[in-house]
């Protein structure tokens, strides 16, 4: 017998669930599996919330409350910043919508490995656990930022470095682990189980932004691996990859001759692709929600790919571009600066086919349409900043002040998750078979979208002031004018109340999902694969009896001459249109 | 409709925000002004392409907002207008990175006849070392490295008995001369950073770094940690006083090199002369008396006493109003005829008996505990005081002069002055404290600690 395609395989050989138990929580299904890893996120996403939540108070109201004292201030930034990368973005784009939506868009009955796609999700799950463990130890958790630089990070002076180190590291290579048995799952399954008619320039944009951003996660998170293990020998065992000869507290320590440097090397060639593990899936799902709700083709589709695998490769060779004033080799600089600068072009690419796909549109003004607008608007906002940071003697000034962290939420912090809260609102109904409520989704969005660029758009400026990040308190200085100390009671307010506001989408979930209006199997009138399931939500396995074939690519809105605006990619070709398909090929032939 | 609106109103609000923020880069006082305008060529690019993409689409949303029996557009690509858009952003692009480059060209090639000064960094503080006559630096190791020798120094080097050595996190440079600022972290990684010098580096511990200015504008910088070097980071500040040249060669010529700071002697015998005065207030053994309001001396780092006297003397501390029982000290500092009396003094005080002492403060030992924890980092975990963070000993100390002490920096009686650079890392580090309860309960902890081994 030769080989059986996974498309072609009958249903029987996959694990039918029995009982509440392997349906639920052992659940192989990859859309259970998908729920879990988005709960899961989701919920150590507000634990982060809440942590940045502590610092802004402390930053408006310096030493107003007892409890935020410095070690505290240190941990929470350190907390926030790991959680809400790792362990929120990270997770839920891949984990959650990788999963949920991978099998469903390529027309698949599930994940290739069903079994290690469980064992990722509860090994992810030990990760958080171990990570949230830190704040139960003496000590509590690291403060050493979320980049852990040592020698900082394992030496006296710096908060956690009793338990909390150690416990951070051993999570990130507990989640590493994780990813990389989702990861594979993920390629694999792209790669090898995509239904008949499905080719590689057919699938939705969002199954190219998981696929790329998984891929580059396979190679970006051994650097993190290995730089973790490392760390933790300099700890326990006292080797020197990173340890160079040093005084600590008055005492010269027993490492010498390791570099620092090696390890901020390793850890941005992790670091800077992960910025592109969140960011790709976030640009593909927005470009399916924008041509889904405007009711046309993305524009550009070719261009979009080849922009998404641009990044992807490009994204392995600019990361000492965090760097610039790290002591490196100079000449670095010129290398680097140009690398990060030449992303730019196919990023610039895909935000310009976004605004083109609504151009000449027929806009539903949904709510995950208003989420995709607010996506583009922040996107622009933190991508035009990072040209900023990228050209190598404009980060001089600005590298560690406030315009850092204003770049980097309003590029990877803000711009994702409105992807995530508008890819929530767009599925939710074939998630639950309820459309989540307009109104409460409309005040989430606004509040959400408004109170992120209040928040994020003034720390610019304190950028260019100079006011430098990772402060606990800035005291007296000659140069921060007391109206910096009110701007940040504004930013403070404008958080916490977009922190509240979240509270308004927790409802409408739980509300919804009793008393949401039914929905229909599309109810977006959607093309691809996963709005035309039999069931919805769909049952283990998918699809029923058959799988569906693919017909034509994902993005056949407001096609000429029909009569619906939009056409399934499981619907065969009309005459017409075979007839065109067939001189076009005669053409190409010639 | 009013998606589009706000988002015009978003775009127009932007570009007010940007035109009337009074926050903005600090007025420049180095050779710098060419990063300036290369941050203003990428403002005008980025500022540009924000308005036109986000208008537009504002404009789309709205033109093309769905209204009954609106049909989309079928347009898959427009290889055309592609093209066009990546040759146009390319040369945006080009426009921000070719002047960027030219910048950075410079901004890595030392002038040949900069003057040379070397930052020394460590956790919290600053030191600064000058080549001397000879122009030439002193080889340095971490194996000679001491509280007599903090900057560590090789002995046997020539090149380095001239060498200026700055002891405080204060650095003086003249105007208009081209500086090369070699950069060196003794334990972790720093970051010097001046906001109006625009420039900035990383120290790193096993290598030296470097990067060069030359100011150009009279007056006095904050200068601050920029890479996060653990929990004092935020205090880890010093100044940079830019002056003409002559004002700095005198300022320069003050400076003790580490030859004569190693000459000096200590007379036992005249400290214990001197200390008969002290002896009335704090006791024949240093041991301190509360009546007094004199605390134990005895077990007190000497460098911090050293250091404290010469604030007394020179009015950095006992001049606050409110600090009656500083300003008693401060008279009587002026027994000490200079600075040799007072490391004569200081030295004498060392050979004086380390005796327990009586707590008089009790509270909450568990959240002391967890107080302490911001403590420690400088104190040392046993409160036995760390040479290298310039923090004396806690343990085995009066409780109520700590007391007394935290309430001081809380209320800025003590650590307020400029030159009083520890002590307002004290400010900073004790303002949270829950006045009352914080104080008790911390020194409570601190009761509980043995009193350190010497």
């Amino acid at each position: 017998m030769g080989h059986v395609a996974i498309a072609d395989q009958a249903e029987e050989e996959l694990h039918e669930p029995g009982s509440f138990i392997t349906r639920y929580i052992w659940s192989q299904d990859h859309k259970v599996i998908a729920i879990q890893y988005g709960i899961t996120a989701i919920v150590v996403g507000l634990v982060a919330l809440v942590l940045s939540g502590m610092m802004r108070l402390q930053l408006a109201f310096p030493n107003a409350f007892s409890f935020i004292d410095p070690e505290s201030y240190y941990q929470f930034v350190t907390m926030h910043g790991m959680i809400m990368i790792v362990y929120l973005l990270t997770a839920l784009l891949l984990g959650g919508f990788g999963n949920y939506l991978i099998p469903l868009m390529i027309g698949a009955r599930d994940m290739v490995f069903p079994f290690l796609n469980m064992l990722s999700y509860w090994v992810y799950l030990l990760s958080v656990i171990v990570l949230l463990a830190s704040f139960f130890v003496p000590a509590g958790p690291t403060g050493a930022g979320w980049t852990l630089y040592p020698p900082q990070s394992i030496l006296e002076g710096t908060p956690g470095v009793e338990w909390g180190i150690m416990l951070m590291l051993v999570s990130l290579a507990i989640f590493i682990v994780a990813f990389t048995m989702g990861g594979l799952n993920y390629v694999t399954t792209i790669l090898q189980a995509r239904t008949r008619g499905m080719t590689l320039m057919r699938m939705p944009l969002s199954v190219w932004g998981i696929f790329i951003a998984t891929i580059l996660g396979l190679f970006a998170f051994p650097a993190l691996f290995v730089s973790a293990i490392m760390m933790m020998l300099d700890h326990l065992v006292g080797t020197s990859f990173f340890m160079p000869a040093l005084i600590s507290q008055g005492e010269t320590v027993s490492h010498d001759g390791g570099s620092p440097i090696m390890f901020q090397h390793l850890f941005w060639f992790f670091g800077h692709p992960e910025v592109y593990i969140v960011a790709l899936p976030a640009f593909g799902i927005v470009s399916d929600l924008i041509s889904t709700h405007a009711r046309k083709n993305i524009f550009g589709y070719r261009m979009m790919v080849w922009a998404i695998l641009a990044i992807g490769v490009l994204s392995f060779v600019v990361w000492a571009h965090h760097m610039y004033v790290s002591g490196m080799h100079p000449y670095f600089g010129f290398f680097f600066a140009t690398t990060t600068l030449i992303i730019a072009v196919p990023t610039a690419i895909k935000v310009y086919n976004w605004v083109l796909t609504l151009w000449r549109g027929n806009i539903r003004l949904t709510v995950p349409m208003l989420f995709a607008i607010g996506f583009i608007f922040s996107f622009v906002n933190g991508g035009l900043t990072g040209l900023y940071l990228g050209n190598v003697v404009v980060d001089v000034p600005l590298s560690d002040t406030y315009f850092v962290v204003g770049h980097f939420h309003m590029v990877m912090g803000v711009s994702p998750i409105l992807v995530i809260f508008g890819a929530i609102y767009h599925w939710f109904p074939k998630i639950t078979g309820r459309m989540l409520d307009e109104r409460l989704g409309k005040i989430h969005f606004w509040l959400t979208f408004l109170g992120t660029y209040a928040v994020y758009l003034p720390m610019h400026y304190l950028g260019f002031l100079g006011v430098p990040r990772r402060y606990y308190a800035y005291g007296t200085t000659e140069f921060i004018p007391d109206s910096a100390q009110a701007l940040n009671v504004n930013i403070t307010v404008a958080a916490l109340i977009v922190a509240v506001v979240q509270i308004v989408f927790i409802v409408n979930v739980i509300w919804s999902l009793v008393r949401g209006e039914r929905a229909s199997g599309n109810p977006w009138d959607a093309t691809t694969l996963e709005w035309q399931t039999p069931e919805t939500p769909p049952r283990h396995g998918n699809w029923g009896d058959e799988l569906p074939t693919v017909y034509r690519w994902a993005y056949d809105y407001s096609v000429p001459g029909r009569e619906e605006d939009f056409v399934p990619q499981n619907e065969p070709l009309s005459s017409d249109e075979l007839k065109e398909s067939e001189n076009r090929e005669r053409g190409e032939g010639q | 409709m009013g998606v589009a609106i706000i988002v015009v109103l978003l775009v127009v609000g932007t570009v007010l925000f940007h035109i009337f923020s009074p926050w903005w880069f600090t007025p420049i006082s180095s050779n710098w002004g060419m990063i300036d305008t290369t941050v203003d060529i990428t403002v005008w690019v980025t500022g540009f392409v924000f308005v036109a993409v986000n208008l537009f689409m504002a404009l789309a949303i709205w033109r093309y907002r769905h209204k009954s029996g609106s049909r989309a557009l079928y347009e898959p690509e427009n290889r055309k207008l592609e093209t066009w858009l990546t040759v146009v952003t390319t040369i945006g692009i080009v426009g921000m990175l070719a002047p960027g480059l030219v910048v950075w060209a410079k901004y890595i090639n030392v002038p040949e006849d900069a003057m040379e000064v070397e930052v020394v960094g460590q956790q919290w503080q600053w030191g600064y070392r000058f080549p001397g006559k000879d122009g030439e630096f002193g080889e340095t190791a971490l194996r000679f490295t001491s509280s007599t020798n903090p900057f560590g120094i090789d002995p046997s080097d020539a090149n380095g008995r001239d060498d200026i050595l700055v002891d405080s996190n204060t650095l003086h440079l003249p105007q208009d001369r081209p500086v090369k600022i070699w950069l060196r972290s003794k334990d972790v990684l720093h970051n010097f950073a001046v906001p109006q010098f625009r420039a900035k580096m990383d120290l790193v511990p096993g290598m030296v770094t470097h990067f060069w200015i030359t100011p150009t504008r009279a007056g006095r910088f904050d200068v601050l940690c920029q890479e996060l070097c653990g929990i004092g980071h935020f205090v880890m500040r010093g100044s940079t006083v830019v002056e003409p040249e002559a004002d700095f060669n005198d300022w320069l010529a003050g400076q003790a090199t580490f030859a004569e700071q190693h000459k000096r002697s200590v007379d036992v015998d005249a400290g214990k002369q001197s200390y008969t005065v002290c002896a009335s207030c704090h006791g024949q053994n240093g041991q301190g008396n509360r009546q007094m309001n004199a605390p134990k001396l005895a077990g007190l780092n000497s460098d911090y006493i050293e250091r404290q006297l010469r604030y007394y003397k020179k009015g950095i501390r006992g001049a606050a109003e409110g600090d009656t029982y500083g300003q008693q000290m401060a008279a009587m500092v002026n027994t000490l005829a200079d600075d040799q009396a007072i490391r004569n003094v200081t030295a004498y005080i060392a050979t004086l008996p380390d005796q327990p002492v009586a707590h008089t403060i009790e509270g909450d030992v568990a959240d002391g505990k967890s107080i302490y924890r911001n403590c420690s980092a400088c104190h040392g975990r046993q409160g036995q005081g760390i040479w290298s963070t310039k923090a004396p000993a806690l343990a085995g100390m009066n409780d109520w002069y700590l007391a007394t002490q935290l309430q001081n920096f809380r209320s800025g009686v003590r650590g307020s002055h400029p030159d009083d650079e520890y002590g307002q890392q004290m400010r900073a580090m004790t303002a949270y404290l829950d006045g009352e309860d914080g104080v008790r309960d911390v020194i409570a902890y601190i009761n509980t600690l043995d009193a350190p081994d010497r």
